[in-house]
């Protein structure tokens, strides 16, 4: 008689553990895979949360253990929200959002749609553009700090045969008001090709039967483009928004490394301030409250726009 | 039974005189010259001793955030740190450093034996009392280092003279040096465009703090009323103190060079070194380095102190203290290190390398003065210095200063009286938050 492989296993697990196995139910079972991962899960995601609630109602110091911890209420939250140095990361932090969600947007998506018409060499194009989003941070920072040098910087040397301007006459990440667009160039360089590699899987899925039947109809190409690519593509636009907005909200390394957050606090993002408070001036309590903050607003901020895109996913 | 009687004794005798027991020893400080002079002479340790030394050197811009983190951890990484000056309050009082009066009064040494201000800079906490958590192991201040071969051009100095009414030469006073930087900036030298002066203003760690106070100090800021501490209103934002802080922001838009917004101690000596500065503000430990540089080094570098301004004249402490860190499991070797890093032979050795020895024995040598030509100006800068706060708080009271210097300089946010005030406001949150107030 053939014995299954499955029989097979059977029989090689012991008598004892067969029953005990077979006398729990699929739920049990359930429980004990799904255990470990929601124990892990309050362990790191959960438990900080909670704590670090806590600590906002505190003026706990990490770098003095020994001291004693006072709660004070609200305290914390109130020095925030009327601390106008706050308002003014979050302004910049605002600006750094938009602007590079719009450019990465449009250039992305326009982007995509030229490798989309498949034209000789379009994998190695696709290849090139992609590059930058495959460098390191910390590359890309100290790389586009040696562009942006007026006396060697290439980027001045650009602006300067493009407009005849002195290239040693400014500084991208010395002056105020250009600072915040030096930070903003180089995240679209960095991470356009993500935007266009989104849009292009969008572009892609579009079936042709689509734009061969709109043409029957003697559609316009602009006409095809505004009714048939731009909603279909929109969910696909939509999410990579989601993803750069949070990434970028979060920003940090790329920033720290041209700027250090200046000149002034022109550049200092949410973030960069938020490492400052918690790690540098060690006002933890305050940090806690800082982060709850934030995590309250990404939180809402994120609910509404995931309604939104399920509604357009849906439509 | 006379053989095996001897072979005991002599296996006896082979213990007893075996060292004691040899220990893994590791040193933490910042990543920079003196530390790699600090190697050379601890190999003589090593040698002598029979414990081994290891190394941990971070970057001045991390150094701070990297090893407090460390002590605050309470990690066991560090046996013995050469820490900042400013951090000596706060690690005296959580307890990462290990008291050493009780040491330095078993093993004969001195503090006495050490140029004062840097005991009181690296060693006491509190200020002013001998209550000792370090031996000052690097002496350290701001200084000027300028391009002598440029002063000494017959034709710059006939057009300087010309136009300022007096020589060109080592400035005496910070309106001077303005003058000098002024007179240096966007000129043509050997076909090259020049700037005045490479000066501290970065913003991520210390840099324009280390850099504006040199500056504020000689205008008349003070940190505080001297006979009422903690009493900030009308010292830190003196009307002297405010006319420093507008000369350090005139000296930045007039004369420095352009992209030069987030520089500290690396890239003043990289303007310095490749020729793009008559001038650079640095601390006293890039010297050796300079004096030996192919390009600007020797006779056509000179050094001169931080000039007087008119309401005084000091310049900025720098430099560290050797500590034992309360968490280490090698104590005892690292008391061991700091007893022969104390000796006299063992200080003039580290001068030799490269090392700012802080012991009177070596500066006060007869040839001391003449053994670098540096030297003079070193001397001369230690008997005029001034630090910042030591406080446990010192990295608020640090980042508040940051911020707000940089904010005015940099950006050219408000006044510089709005600066300062605000600065006082800061300082006195910091201070309450400490029960100081």
């Amino acid at each position: 008689m053939k014995v299954s492989p499955l029989e097979k296993a059977a029989e090689a697990t012991p008598q004892k553990l067969g029953r005990s196995i077979r006398g729990l139910s699929d739920r049990a079972i359930a429980w004990i895979f799904v255990t470990p991962t929601i124990l892990l899960l309050l362990a790191i995601n959960i438990f900080p949360l909670i704590w670090t609630i806590r600590l906002s109602f505190t003026n706990y110091r990490a770098n003095r253990p020994n001291a004693d911890i006072k709660f004070i209420g609200l305290r914390n939250y109130e020095r925030i929200l009327t601390d106008s140095d706050i308002w003014q990361t979050m302004q910049a932090t605002a600006h750094f959002l938009f602007w590079t969600l719009l450019l990465q947007v449009v250039i992305g998506f326009a982007l995509a749609w030229l490798i989309n018409r498949k034209f000789k060499g379009t994998g190695l194009w696709t290849t090139i553009i992609v590059l930058p989003m495959m460098l390191s941070p910390a590359v890309v920072g100290n790389f586009w700090t040696f562009l942006y040098q007026p006396q060697i910087g290439l980027f001045n040397y650009l602006i300067s045969f493009l407009t005849t301007i002195d290239p040693s006459s400014f500084t991208m990440i010395g002056e105020v008001s250009l600072a915040p667009w030096a930070i903003v160039i180089v995240d679209t360089w960095m991470w356009t090709p993500f935007v266009m590699l989104i849009c292009l899987a969008g572009l892609r899925s579009i079936p042709d039967y689509i734009y061969e039947a709109a043409e029957c109809d003697r559609a316009s190409s602009w006409r095809q483009f505004w009714t048939i690519t731009i909603p279909m593509v929109l969910p696909f636009l939509m999410l990579a928004v989601l993803f750069r907005g949070i990434e970028n909200f979060k920003m940090f390394d790329l920033v720290v490394l041209l700027t250090g957050g200046g000149p002034g606090s022109t550049t200092e993002l949410t973030s960069i301030n938020l490492k400052r408070e918690a790690f540098e001036k060690w006002r933890t309590g305050y940090a806690s409250a800082y982060a709850v903050i934030l995590f309250v607003t990404i939180f809402g901020l994120a609910s509404i726009y995931v309604k939104a895109l399920n509604k357009v996913k849906d439509r | 039974m006379r053989k095996s009687l001897l072979l005991v004794t002599a296996f006896l005798i082979s213990f007893a005189g075996t060292p004691s027991k040899s220990a893994d020893l590791t040193l933490c400080w910042a990543a920079w010259d003196p530390a790699n002079a600090l190697v050379e002479l601890s190999k003589d340790f090593e040698e002598q001793s029979g414990h081994n030394m290891s190394f941990e050197f971070v970057p001045w811009p991390n150094f701070a955030d990297r090893m407090l983190n460390e002590l605050n951890s309470g990690g066991k990484l560090c046996d013995l740190m050469i820490g900042d000056s400013q951090w000596i309050g706060g690690s005296a009082e959580a307890g990462h450093y290990v008291k050493l009066n009780d040491f330095f009064d078993a093993e004969g040494i001195t503090m006495d034996d050490f140029i004062p201000a840097t005991v009181t800079g690296y060693a006491e906490w509190p200020k002013g009392t001998p209550n000792y958590w370090a031996l000052p192991a690097f002496g350290d201040v701001v200084g000027w280092t300028y391009r002598k071969d440029w002063f000494e051009r017959p034709e710059l100095q006939a057009e300087y003279k010309d136009k300022y009414g007096r020589d060109l030469g080592v400035p005496q006073t910070l309106a001077e040096l303005k003058d000098v930087a002024e007179f240096f900036q966007g000129r043509e030298i050997d076909g090259k465009t020049v700037y005045g002066a490479a000066i501290y203003t970065e913003r991520g760690s210390e840099g324009i703090t280390m850099g504006v106070t040199n500056a504020l100090y000689n205008y008349g800021f003070e940190y505080g009323n001297p006979d009422s501490p903690y009493e900030l209103e009308g010292f830190v934002n003196s009307d002297g103190a405010v006319k420093g802080l507008e000369y350090y922001k005139e000296l930045y838009d007039c004369c420095t060079p352009p992209g030069s917004s987030d520089w500290y101690m690396s890239e003043s000596i990289d303007a310095f070194r490749s020729g793009l500065v008559a001038l650079q503000m640095n601390f006293a430990f890039i010297w050796p380095g300079v004096h030996a540089d192919p390009n600007v080094g020797g006779d056509r570098s000179g050094y001169f102190p931080n000039p007087a301004g008119p309401g005084g004249h000091f310049a900025q402490l720098g430099g560290q203290g050797i500590s034992v860190v309360s968490y280490s499991g090698e104590q005892d070797a690292a008391l061991e290190y700091i007893k022969w890093f104390a000796q006299e032979e063992v200080q003039k050795k580290w001068w030799e390398l490269g090392g700012y020895s802080a012991l009177r024995a070596v500066v006060e040598d007869p040839g001391f003065v003449t053994s670098q030509p540096y030297a003079q100006t070193f001397l001369d800068s230690m008997a005029i210095v001034k630090d910042f706060w030591a406080e446990p708080a010192y990295a608020s009271l640090l980042l508040a200063m940051q911020d707000r210097v940089h904010k005015f300089v940099i950006a050219g946010q408000g006044t510089a009286q709005e600066a300062l005030d605000g600065l006082v406001e800061d300082w006195i949150e910091v201070f309450e938050d400490e029960g100081k107030l």
